[in-house]
């Protein structure tokens, strides 16, 4: 093999700053490749080397990658949108209002709102691909079923951030989607069976005890339920998103990788 | 008021769900069939042809064509123009390109297949390096979708509509879209059922799909002919029940909940005829010709027979007539467990079509124990 030209990089390439963070410098040979894989802990959530069928673009569609990249961006922009925002009904609205007009490059609220809608139409998507890929089958049943509870999280994630702008939208669509867990059988108020957790004249599910008020933290959509949302959205989904983030991808892995015919 | 021209008229009476509805329904068998019969008719139609590049072409100028011309349409542009429905026209135009592109590679490979040669990622096992065949590949999607976020959110402002006000509802008040699927239900079903029970089934139904599924074939790679029965009711539950009823939800639906066709003018005033009656008071006032009796169990006797025909004697028959191979294949416990799920959803059809076409509310009702089917 002919010696191959240096490249333009090559001062930091190889200086001794690069080579202690990257150990590997622009990979150029087979085996450089493979390290760089092994070596960063980023990328090494991928195997060293993969079925050709299963880089294609037509064949995963990179839909779950992608999921994953727009959480880390909504991660991002929401991070920078705490700055601003206060969690409180006389502030919301308002500080809604200021990160348009007074925060300089003002669209960090529509990447992160724009991003939401389309990370939840992308797990969807991932999930018609896994779908129709067969890939659900043995020995990937467990990772669909994680699968299942990320686009349940995610959607949570979406229902909680709803609420906090804080606008008509927000409240009349949390009040909507709430009334519902107001039905649950057995715990909520007007759910069938509610009457029969009794004591006598006692009634134990009432509007101030059901599932709606846990949810709502009090007979309405008010001051608690935006605290509770905001800390469920911010701090409470993500945290356990993540942690079945992890299972999913090391699963993949473990599972043989993507899947491919036999 | 002006006229509509004749097409607009047509689409407004044409995608109410009353009518699309059965349509859809009539026409979803043939265009997915889950039997090999209705398979042979399918070829018969050349429907196959969807899924191949002119198809393609089709849906797309077909899909096109009507958005561009709804957009002429002052009440069109209104709706579908509303940022927050916007990502909803995308998700239209998304689900059908993607529906289209899986298919195509399905037919590709069953054609392979029925040659006696492998499906086409078979072709392509040898290992590739993952630096950089897979890494720049990602890096490329990465960047695109950051340019489609970013250009996005220039171009559209995130809506912020008038401070909350409690005592002020908005009409129609509407869930987030990815939940008016559910909320479409509620016209159906009491809360209880559309919003907790029939949540928690669906997700145990999506979760259980690997083990319900023990057909060994179609793993890994795009193939509809090795597992005809699975795609079609996924895609039974995909298009219809899931993505067609958040399109209805999201562009149908105006002031108290009532339909609007797409070109219709959302009149708080418009009034639909409410003259639903349950099936004990048709039993007994309509057909036997006398008042309700008091007791609640006598009253509701018809409802609950019907339930339990339903779930408990239904899927005996269906066991020995129409899924007789079903059963044969899935074995009692998975085919117990598959019917019961497929007859509680397809109960949502059932319930659609005898509201529309016999007014029926509840099946049981016994609404002073909240308990209404
Ligand atoms: C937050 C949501 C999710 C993220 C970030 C995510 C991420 C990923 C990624 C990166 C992969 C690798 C292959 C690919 O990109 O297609 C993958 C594979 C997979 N995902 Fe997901 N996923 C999510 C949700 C889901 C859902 C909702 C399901 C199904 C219900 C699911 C089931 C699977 C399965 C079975 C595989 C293995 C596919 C194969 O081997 O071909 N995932 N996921």
């Amino acid at each position: 093999m002919p010696k191959a030209k240096k490249s333009f990089l090559a001062p930091i390439t190889e200086s001794q700053i690069y080579r202690s963070i990257m150990r590997v410098g622009i990979p150029s040979t087979r085996r450089e490749r493979m390290m760089i894989v092994l070596s960063n802990v980023f990328i090494h959530l991928h195997p060293a080397r993969i079925p050709k069928h299963a880089v294609k673009v037509k064949y995963t569609w990179c839909m779950g990658g992608l999921t994953f990249f727009i959480f880390l961006v909504l991660t991002v922009t929401g991070i920078l949108l705490m700055f601003y925002y206060r969690p409180v009904t006389e502030y919301a609205y308002g500080d809604i209002i200021d990160l348009k007009e007074q925060v300089p490059l003002g669209i960090m609220r529509e990447i992160h709102r724009w991003g939401a809608h389309l990370m939840v139409i992308t797990v969807w998507l991932h999930m018609f691909r896994v779908f129709m890929t067969g890939s659900y089958k043995p020995p990937r049943e467990f990772n669909w079923g994680v699968g299942v509870v990320l686009l349940l999280l995610t959607m949570f994630l979406s229902f909680t951030g709803y609420l906090l702008p804080w606008d008509q939208l927000a409240i009349w669509a949390i009040t909507v989607g709430s009334r519902m867990a107001g039905a649950t059988p057995f715990i909520g108020t007007s759910g069938p069976g509610s009457a029969l957790l009794a004591l006598g004249d006692v009634n134990f599910v009432h509007e101030a005890s059901d599932a709606r008020f846990a949810m709502l933290g009090g007979r309405f959509v008010g001051e608690a339920t935006l605290l509770r949302f905001y800390v469920l959205h911010c701090i409470g989904l993500p945290f356990i998103i993540m942690i079945f983030m992890i299972v999913h991808f090391w699963r993949v892995r473990k599972d043989g990788g993507i899947s491919g015919p036999t | 008021m002006e006229e509509l021209s004749w097409p607009k008229h047509l689409i407004n009476v044409l995608s109410n769900p009353k009518y699309l509805f059965p349509l859809l329904l009539g026409l979803f068998v043939f265009i997915f069939p889950p039997t090999d019969r209705l398979h042979r008719i399918h070829l018969r139609l050349r429907l196959d042809r969807l899924w191949t590049n002119a198809g393609g072409v089709f849906l797309l100028v077909l899909f096109l064509s009507f958005f561009l011309f709804g957009l002429t349409d002052p009440n069109f542009r209104l709706i579908v123009t509303k940022a927050d429905n916007v990502p909803i026209v995308g998700l239209i135009f998304l689900v059908t390109f993607f529906l289209w592109f899986s298919m195509k590679q399905a037919l590709e490979n069953d054609r392979r297949m029925a040659d006696g040669k492998k499906p086409i990622e078979a072709d392509d096992k040898d290992p590739v390096l993952v630096w950089p065949d897979l890494v720049y590949g990602e890096f490329i999607a990465m960047i695109v979708c950051t340019i489609l976020l970013i250009v996005w959110s220039i171009v559209l402002t995130a809506p912020l509509e008038q401070p909350a006000n409690p005592a002020v509802s908005p009409n129609p008040s509407k869930a987030p879209w990815y939940f008016l699927g559910l909320q479409e239900m509620l016209v159906y079903f009491d809360p209880w059922i559309a919003g907790v029970v029939f949540p928690t089934v669906i997700i145990i139904g999506i979760m259980a799909i690997p083990y319900l599924d023990n057909n060994k074939k179609g793993c890994g790679y795009y193939s509809f002919a090795d597992r005809k029965m699975a795609v079609s009711v996924f895609m039974f539950f995909w298009l219809v029940l899931w993505i067609f009823l958040i399109v209805v939800g999201t562009f149908l639906r105006g002031p108290n909940w009532n339909f609007f066709g797409p070109f219709e003018v959302w009149k708080i005033s418009k009034l639909e005829a409410l003259t639903n009656v349950n099936l004990s008071e048709l039993i007994y006032m309509k057909l036997l010709n006398r008042r309700l009796p008091d007791n609640i169990l006598v009253r509701e006797m018809g409802g609950f027979l019907v339930i339990l025909g339903y779930f408990g004697v239904l899927p005996l028959i269906l066991m020995k007539t129409l899924f007789r191979k079903l059963h044969q294949d899935l074995g009692n416990v998975r085919f117990s467990f598959f019917t019961i799920m497929l007859l509680m959803s397809f109960s949502l059809p059932i319930k659609m079509m005898l509201r529309w076409f016999f007014n029926i509310k509840y099946i049981v009702a016994i609404p002073e124990y909240f308990f209404n089917i």
